[in-house]
């Protein structure tokens, strides 16, 4: 039989190790709020800071701008007679709408989908079969039916955002719990009650999830919807830049994207936490 | 025992299982439970329990025989059944009050009409709470409660439905050793202070003795009566009935039965 103060050496041998499962563990979690946001903005800040080392070599300049040639492009587009908001204001606009069209239309077949195993039947191998397709390649097509109006943006997004949408809110209406349902019908309720009682809240959540991908998917459709055929809008603006090698107007077109899906993302996030607070 | 209220009468129900096999749940069950009587189904997993409650409480069809309340052909689900599941099927949007006032809303009058207010519902509401030991937490939601809580809260909310009978799935399975024993105790004092017709379901033969005033012993495969066991022990009952001399012998027998029926499955 080993001593006891063997028994003890060997457990403090084995610390390190013990710590190391701690922190392993903990790393899966969020850490704390300060050392977050903290390292965010260093992460930021470094990036801006390589960004601009590097276009500090003439070869690299020609095709990249500065930060402070973006910046100074972010002036000149946004003054009064630049295009910068009217660019911003169409591009939200094709995305608003195409994305509504899509969020208004795909809840009612997401939930006929997941009530009625018929539906279910009949649409599935579309959607399953049209979600393989990226809705760009649709743009020629879309184009020649409907030519260079607005009406082509609009249904190239409300395509790609609605597939999203009802792949994800119809996963969410199969995913309710059967317990719930079970338990309303014993207190009496009606098909009806249980569609506006339970399966619409129930579902809530992955409606709200779906809205965040359908949202992202309409921002990347909408720049290749502008990349051709339009002359507003943000990814004309970046198209029309690159034919005069303006690489500052370039940037700040895709740094303007990137803070416009951020943006709308957030919106989104944070209307689910405000809708969603039980979960 | 003239008064019966649920009438089961030689219920048969088989189960298509995905091989093709035909799996016999239920074989010629019959059960009259009276008024106020606490009964509680015991016997080895997949004896149907499950599946005969489900049938009372009109949430699964079966193949022959008959289900009455009060001489009536039970068709569906209804109100003056309320239904515990071991799961607590609480819903998860609403608050601690609002999940307990649900299922008032379907109530109605003789003519028709909506049978209570919202301020009625409310005070209804209010009564159970207290009665479940949970004022307090009215407006909680219930991921912030615990397992014992969250079945107190499904309890409260059987109740205020006012039904006459009180189908119970295992309502304490998920629970700790502890919680369980406090809310076996916590249901004989809500059952005495308002008596119900309750069918309880479990694989807790101490909970099952504990609680009834008969045990039915259900054999599996085919799953069919085997036995039913009047118990003799005066209420009030608490945990300490179960150093009771009484209890045990019922406890044994009945264990006995059970396990060796567990066994012969296993075979």
């Amino acid at each position: 039989m080993a001593a006891p103060h063997q028994r003890l050496e060997f457990l403090t041998e084995d610390q390190p190790q013990r710590k190391k499962v701690r922190r392993r563990l903990k790393d899966f979690s969020d850490g704390s709020k300060k050392v977050r946001l903290a390292l965010n903005i260093g992460s930021i800040l470094l990036g801006f800071l390589l960004w601009y080392l590097i276009t500090l070599i003439p070869s690299i300049n020609t095709f990249l701008a500065s930060p402070k040639q973006v910046f100074a492009a972010l002036l000149s587009e946004s003054a009064a007679n630049g295009r910068y908001f009217k660019d911003i204001w169409i591009s939200l606009q094709r995305i608003l709408i195409g994305f509504g069209l899509a969020f208004i239309a795909s809840i009612p077949v997401a939930f006929l989908m997941g009530w009625y195993p018929r539906v279910r039947s009949i649409v599935e191998p579309w959607i399953q079969f049209f979600r393989t397709i990226p809705p760009i390649a649709l743009i020629p097509l879309v184009i020649l039916a409907m030519g260079l109006g607005e009406p082509p943006k609009y249904t190239i997004i409300f395509v790609a955002a609605f597939l999203v949408m009802v792949v994800t809110i119809y996963q969410g209406v199969k995913e309710v719990d059967k317990t719930l349902i079970k338990a309303a019908y014993t207190f009496g309720a009606s098909d009806r009650d249980i569609f506006w009682d339970i399966m619409i809240p129930a579902s809530f959540p992955f409606i709200l999830v779906g809205a965040r991908l359908g949202m992202a998917a309409s921002l990347t459709t909408l720049i290749a919807a502008e990349l051709t055929g339009t002359t507003f809008g943000l990814g004309a603006r970046i198209q029309g830049a690159q034919q005069f090698m303006d690489t500052s107007i370039v940037l700040l077109g895709i740094i303007t994207i990137g803070i416009i899906g951020f943006m709308l993302d957030k919106i989104l996030l944070l209307i689910e936490k405000r809708l969603t607070r039980w979960k | 025992m003239t008064d019966s209220i649920i009438k089961i009468e030689n219920v048969f129900k088989e189960y298509k299982v995905p091989d093709g096999k035909n799996v016999k749940a239920l074989n010629d069950v019959s059960l009259e439970v009276s008024k106020n009587e606490f009964v509680c189904l015991v016997g080895p997993s997949g004896c149907g329990k499950t599946t005969l409650l489900n049938i009372v409480a009109g949430l699964e069809p079966f193949d022959s025989g008959k289900v009455t309340m009060h001489g009536e052909g039970i068709i569906g689900p209804g109100p003056e059944r309320g239904v515990i599941f071991q799961q607590y099927a609480l819903f998860p949007w609403m608050t601690v009050r609002k999940n307990i006032e649900y299922g008032m809303k379907f109530l109605r009058n003789a003519n028709g009409s909506i049978r209570f207010d919202e301020k009625k519902k409310r005070e209804i509401a209010e009564y159970y709470i207290k009665m479940v030991n949970l004022s307090g937490f009215e407006d909680s939601y219930p991921k912030a409660l615990s397992g014992g809580m969250k079945q107190r809260v499904a309890i409260a909310r059987a109740y205020a439905q006012s039904p006459e009978v009180l189908l119970m799935d295992e309502p304490f399975g998920a629970l700790d050793a502890q919680t369980r024993a406090q809310l076996q105790e916590d249901l004989l004092h809500t059952w005495q202070e308002e008596k119900k017709t309750v069918l309880f379901i479990t694989h807790d033969v101490d909970e099952a003795v504990l609680l009834a005033t008969r045990v039915v012993i259900l054999s599996a495969r085919p799953g069919r009566i085997k036995e039913i066991v009047d118990i003799d022990l005066p209420y009030p009952r608490n945990q300490a009935t179960k150093m009771d001399a009484e209890f045990i012998k019922y406890r044994n027998y009945i264990w006995d039965t059970v396990y060796k029926m567990f066994l012969e499955v296993r075979k």
